[in-house]
C-alpha cells in the first residue's frame, strides 16, 4: 500500500523535520516496514555539500538484510574517506548516525558521476543523498522511530517528502527504502506510492545510459528517470509529463528539488493523494489525516485527477 | 404482479429485461412481517437532538456512539471535528438525521441503509459505499471511488468528486455539481449518474446497464459504453432530481450528454434474464 507526504512552505523556515515525521507518523498504518525523509534545509551555511550515506543495514527485527560484523563499518568508511580525498574533496563535517549511516559535509567542485561511482565502490555503500539542501534519512520502523534514531526533528527548512513502506516488490531494508535520490543529481529525491509494471525494460535502457541502480525495487526507476531527463536538460516538470506515457502501472508520485516540489498520478488514477494549497502552504498525503497534522481545523482539500502534473516553487 | 414492460424506467434506459414476478412478495409475506427484524435498526425522535465532538474520539469509539445513541431513540445527530477520520457513520441501518460539521476520511457513511446525512466539508475514498438507501450530501469535494457499488438513495456532491465514481453500482443516483475523473461508472450495472461539470477518460467502461448523464464535455467514453437520445422523461426525471437534490436548478439539462451501454461486451443475447441477474 505504502503512504506518501510532502509539504512546501512558501517564503519561510520551519521545523520540517517534526512537521514531516507527525504527517508520516498519520500513516504508519500504510506502511509499517520501514520510512523515510527527504528535508530540504539550509545546508551548512558555506555552500559545501552534504553527504549522507550507509555502509552498512539495519538489521533489526523485520528487516531482510544480512548480518555483518560491526567491525567491517569502520574498515568501510576508512575507504570512503579515501576515495574523497584522492578525488580532490575534503572533509569539512562529519558525524556517525548509528553504526552504519553517516554525515558528512565536503567541499568538492567536480563531476559528480564520478564522484558518486567512487564512493559507491566500496562493498555495500550507498549514498543516500547528496546536495547542499537534501537530508535525505531511511532506515527501518515508523516515522517517529527513524526521525529519534536521527535527530530529525530539528531540522529546519522550507519543504520535504517522506514516505512510510509496505514492501512489496523488494526486501525490507534501508536500500530499498524510499525515498530515492535523483543520482547523480544534488537536491533530487522521489517518493512513490504504487507499482510499475515495465520495471526491468526502462532499467535495462537506463543501465545502458550509464545510470545506476542500487535496488530492485520498482519505485527508484522513477528517480533514475527523471535523473536520466534532467541530465539530457529536461525541464523537471517535463520529465514528469513524459513519465505519465512511458512509466506503465499505477503509480503516485513526489519529487523534490531545491527549490521545487512536485506531483505526478497515473492516467489510471489508482492511488491516492489529497492535496491542500494555500498561498504559503502545500502539503499533501496519501490521506487526509496526514494533511490534519498540520492544519487540524476545517480547510478545502482535493484529489489531483488522473495525469495530473502539479509543481510548485518554494 | 406489476408488469415493468415497457415501462417508463425501460425507455429511459434504466433496465432491458422484464422485471415481472421480482416483487418482494415473492421473498416477504406481509402476514409474517412480525417475524421478521432488521437487527441494529432502531426507531427514533427526529426531535430528539444532541451533538458528539469527534476530536479526541477514534472511529471505532464514535461509531458505537452514535450507536448507543439512536438506541436511545436520538433522531438528530451533530458530529463536530470529524477531521478527516475514516469509517465514520457506517452501518447505519434506520432513518437518522446526521450532520457531520467538517470533512470525513475514507469509507465515510459506508454500508448505510436509510439515514439523511449531510457533510459540510469534503470525504475521502469510498463515500457512502455499499449504500443501500437514504440520502447523502457533501458540500466540498469527494476522493475516488465515491459511490462504489451503491444500491440504492441519493448520493450528491456539490463539488467535485476523483477517479472510478459509481463503480459497479447497482442502484441509486449519485450527482455531483463538479467534475468527475477517469472510469466514471466503471463497470455499473443500474443505477443512474448525473455530472453537471466535465468527466475524464474511459466514461462507463465496460457498463452493464444503468444511465449516465453528462452536462460538460467527456474527455473519452469507455469501451461499449454509447451515447443515446435525451428523452422527455430524462429531463423531466433530471430536473426533478436536481431539485430535490438542492443542486443545479438553474441548470439547463436539455444540454446534457446521455450515455448507456453498447450492450456488445457482455454477450447479453445469450442469457435469459434470470441468468444475467445471476451473472452480475
Amino acid at each position: 500500500m505504502c503512504g506518501i507526504a510532502g509539504l512546501i512552505h512558501k517564503g519561510k523556515t520551519v521545523n520540517i523535520g517534526k512537521e514531516l515525521q507527525d504527517m508520516l507518523q498519520a500513516l504508519k498504518h500504510r506502511g509499517p516496514d520501514s520510512t523515510g525523509f527527504a528535508l530540504y534545509g539550509q545546508g551548512n551555511n558555506q555552500g559545501d555539500y552534504i553527504m549522507r550515506f550507509k555502509v552498512g543495514e539495519n538489521v533489526a527485527e523485520g528487516s531482510s538484510a544480512v548480518n555483518e560484523d560491526k567491525s567491517v563499518y569502520d574498515e568501510r568508511r576508512k575507504q570512503v574517506d579515501k576515495h574523497i580525498r584522492d578525488l580532490g574533496g575534503s572533509i569539512v563535517n562529519d558525524a556517525q548516525l548509528t553504526p552504519y549511516s553517516f554525515r558528512y559535509c565536503i567541499k568538492y567542485n567536480k563531476d559528480l558521476m564520478e564522484f558518486s561511482k567512487r564512493i559507491e565502490s566500496v562493498e555495500m555503500t550507498e549514498i543516500l543523498s547528496l546536495g547542499k539542501s537534501l537530508e535525505l534519512v531511511k532506515d527501518i520502523g515508523d516515522a517517529s522511530v527513524v526521525s529519534k534514531q536521527y535527530g530529525l526533528d530539528k531540522i529546519k527548512g522550507t519543504h520535504a517528502i517522506g514516505h512510510s513502506r509496505m514492501a512489496t516488490e523488494s526486501g525490507v531494508d534501508i536500500r530499498s527504502a524510499h525515498p530515492f535520490w535523483g543520482y547523480p543529481f544534488s537536491d533530487v529525491s522521489v517518493v512513490h506510492n504504487g507499482q510499475l509494471t515495465n520495471y526491468w525494460n526502462n532499467r535495462r535502457a537506463l543501465e545502458n545510459k550509464g545510470m545506476r541502480f542500487m535496488s530492485e525495487c520498482d519505485s527508484e526507476l522513477i528517480a533514475v528517470y527523471l535523473a536520466e531527463k534532467m541530465r539530457r536538460g529536461v525541464a523537471l516538470k517535463d520529465g514528469m509529463k513524459d513519465s505519465l506515457k512511458e512509466l506503465d502501472g499505477v503509480f503516485t508520485y513526489l519529487v523534490a528539488t531545491k527549490d521545487s516540489l512536485g506531483m505526478a498520478k497515473d492516467t489510471m488514477a489508482a492511488k491516492p493523494m489529497v492535496l491542500y494549497e494555500s498561498d504559503d502552504l502545500v502539503a499533501m498525503g496519501s490521506e487526509e489525516i496526514a494533511i490534519r497534522t498540520l492544519l487540524p481545523q476545517e480547510i478545502d482539500t482535493y484529489d489531483p485527477y488522473d495525469g495530473e502534473v502539479k509543481v510548485w516553487q518554494i | 404482479m406489476a408488469n415493468l414492460k415497457n415501462s417508463k424506467s425501460q425507455s429511459m434506459g434504466l433496465h432491458k429485461e422484464v422485471l415481472t414476478g421480482r416483487t418482494q412478495q415473492v421473498f416477504f409475506n406481509p402476514e409474517e412481517a412480525e417475524n421478521f427484524f432488521y437487527y441494529g435498526a432502531y426507531d427514533v425522535d427526529f426531535n430528539k437532538r444532541t451533538e458528539i465532538d469527534a476530536k479526541n474520539l477514534t472511529c471505532a469509539k464514535l461509531n458505537d456512539k452514535l450507536n448507543a445513541l439512536m438506541k436511545e431513540g436520538y433522531g438528530t445527530v451533530v458530529v463536530k471535528n470529524p477531521q478527516g477520520k475514516h469509517s465514520l457513520g457506517v452501518g447505519i441501518l434506520n432513518k437518522l438525521n446526521l450532520i457531520f460539521e467538517g470533512s470525513l476520511g475514507y469509507f465515510g457513511v459506508g454500508s448505510i441503509d436509510g439515514p439523511v446525512v449531510r457533510i459540510t466539508g469534503r470525504v475521502g475514498w469510498s463515500c457512502a459505499e455499499n449504500m443501500m438507501a437514504g440520502k447523502v450530501m457533501i458540500e466540498k469535494n469527494a476522493g475516488s471511488c465515491f459511490g462504489a457499488a451503491i444500491r440504492g438513495g441519493d448520493l450528491i456532491c456539490k463539488g467535485s468528486v476523483g477517479a472510478r465514481t459509481g463503480i459497479d453500482m447497482k442502484g441509486g443516483t449519485i450527482i455531483v455539481g463538479g467534475d468527475a475523473g477517469a472510469f466514471t461508472g466503471f463497470m455499473m450495472q443500474r443505477g443512474r449518474i448525473i455530472i453537471l461539470g466535465d468527466v475524464g477518460i474511459n466514461l462507463g467502461d465496460s457498463m452493464y446497464d444503468g444511465t449516465i448523464f453528462v452536462g460538460g464535455k467527456i474527455k473519452s467514453l469507455g469501451s461499449d459504453a454509447v451515447k443515446s437520445k435525451l428523452s422527455s422523461d430524462d429531463i423531466f426525471w433530471l430536473r426533478r432530481k436536481l431539485k430535490v437534490a438542492e443542486i443545479g436548478s438553474d441548470f439547463d439539462v436539455t444540454r446534457m450528454t446521455k450515455v448507456v451501454a453498447g450492450k456488445k461486451l457482455w454477450n447479453y443475447d445469450a442469457l435469459e434474464p434470470s441468468e444475467k441477474k445471476g451473472a452480475i
